[in-house]
């Protein structure tokens, strides 16, 4: 006892029963707390591509296709509908744009507004876009529509996954 | 025949103080409205109280009936509106004391900050007292989802993609509140089911503990 670095028996007793307890609660919050996060950590499914429209219906000027895909959402299965506006520009290159609006997500109109001719337009806070997807300055929207992934195989025209062009703020 | 119970278990475990600690205090005058009716003001944090005892029972009752599936969700609710007894009234209270309670907390707060009640030595109550705010938004966020209309859908929607525009980790979060990382679904509705009736009732009752405790070590800010 005479040895300063010597544990006096009342530290001992301390460090090990905090050392065994903290074992236990991280033993116990361990499973729990990646249980929770585990959908974060999940890798993403890979897109899969869906036939959309026959490439002779589409035309210069945006219009709305719908299609189905099978959604798993955990352990509920079912058949969604997606939807993008499609058209092809003055290269003859076809664009596919989520009806998705990057301010907070309401769904969005082509050339609805008479004060807006050739535009996108959302009716929630006025977000206004351009032909190609990309946001009108001072409004509300902060990125342009997302893209979604196309290819053509026999005259039909297949999308995949909505690919964002830079995220909000 | 009640004091004689009182008295039987006071002999053995000497009660008395214990209550007396909590209850047995003096209102000073100048905090009691019938003295100076302005000091009605004082009343909103108990008010606040009053209507989070509401929103707790009336909560735990709904959960007999309600069921947090996509299938089941907005049926159950319907069934517990329409068809059972009084069941307009207990979720009428849930739905409208889920708003009151954000008033009641809202007036609570007013009165605290221009009285700056919040001064020293009062400082860690007025965070305790933010943080309270947060989780009872936390719980209204959560809780509007639930009957799973179309109102409860878009409204989740719109959140999560406020959630989402957190800079760095806004995808992750949105991740994580909604439990996929595109659809509002099956694994939304259960994990906010989960996080309104048990994760932030916990965290409201270990806050509200605090607030109450440094209310009684420190008392009622003086008159101004
Ligand atoms: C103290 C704060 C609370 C607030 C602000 C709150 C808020 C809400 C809100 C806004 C709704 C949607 C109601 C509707 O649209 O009709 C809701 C529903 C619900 N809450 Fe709470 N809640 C609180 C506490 C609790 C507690 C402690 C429980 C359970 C232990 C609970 C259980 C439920 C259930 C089961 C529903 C779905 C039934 C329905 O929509 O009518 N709540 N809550
Ligand atoms: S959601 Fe489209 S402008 Fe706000």
């Amino acid at each position: 006892m005479s040895d300063k670095k010597q544990v006096s028996r009342r530290q001992f007793l301390n460090y090990t029963l905090t050392g065994v307890g903290g074992f236990m609660a991280a033993g116990m919050l361990a499973p729990m707390v990646r249980f929770a996060i585990d959908p974060v950590l999940k890798p993403s499914a890979a897109g899969e591509f869906a036939a959309v429209v026959e490439e002779s219906e589409i035309t210069n000027e945006p219009q709305r296709f719908n299609w189905k895909v099978d959604q798993k959402d955990g352990w509920y299965e079912s058949e969604v509908e997606k939807n993008a506006w499609v058209y092809k520009d003055e290269n003859g290159e076809i664009v596919a744009l989520s009806p998705i609006c990057t301010h907070l997500g309401c769904t969005v109109d082509w050339n609805s507004q008479e004060q807006f001719p050739d535009e996108f337009y959302c009716p929630c806070h006025g977000g206004r876009y351009t032909k190609d997807g990309v946001n009108v300055p001072n409004t509300p929207p902060t990125a342009p529509l997302p893209v979604y992934e196309h290819k053509v195989e026999e005259g039909m025209l297949y999308l995949g996954q909505a690919i964002s062009r830079g995220s909000g703020i | 025949m009640l004091q004689k119970i009182y008295d039987w278990v006071d002999e053995r475990m000497d009660i008395t103080p214990l209550w007396r600690d909590i209850a047995d205090h003096e209102v000073p005058e100048h905090v009691n409205p019938a003295h100076h009716f302005s000091a009605f003001v004082y009343c909103f944090g108990g008010l606040t109280f009053f209507v989070t005892v509401i929103q707790v029972l009336s909560g735990m009752f709904l959960t007999m009936y309600y069921v947090p599936d996509i299938e089941n969700a907005w049926e159950s609710v319907y069934y517990l509106q329409k068809e059972v007894a009084h069941g307009q009234i207990v979720r009428g209270m849930h739905h409208w004391g889920a708003s009151l309670v954000i008033v009641m907390l809202f007036l609570h707060t007013l009165r605290v900050f221009f009285q700056g009640a919040y001064k020293k030595p009062r400082e860690l109550n007025w965070i305790v007292g933010v943080l309270l705010f947060f989780v009872m938004l936390g719980l209204g966020f959560t809780g509007y989802l639930l009957p799973w209309d179309n109102k409860a859908y878009f409204a989740t929607q719109v959140g999560l993609e406020i959630a989402a525009a957190t800079p760095f980790i806004g995808e992750d979060l949105r991740t994580l509140l909604a439990g996929d990382p595109s659809i509002v679904g099956a694994q939304t509705l259960t994990r906010f089911f989960a996080i309104h009736v048990f994760f932030l009732p916990a965290a409201l009752f270990g806050l509200m503990a605090a607030h109450f405790i440094m209310i009684r070590k420190q008392g009622i800010s003086g008159p101004l």
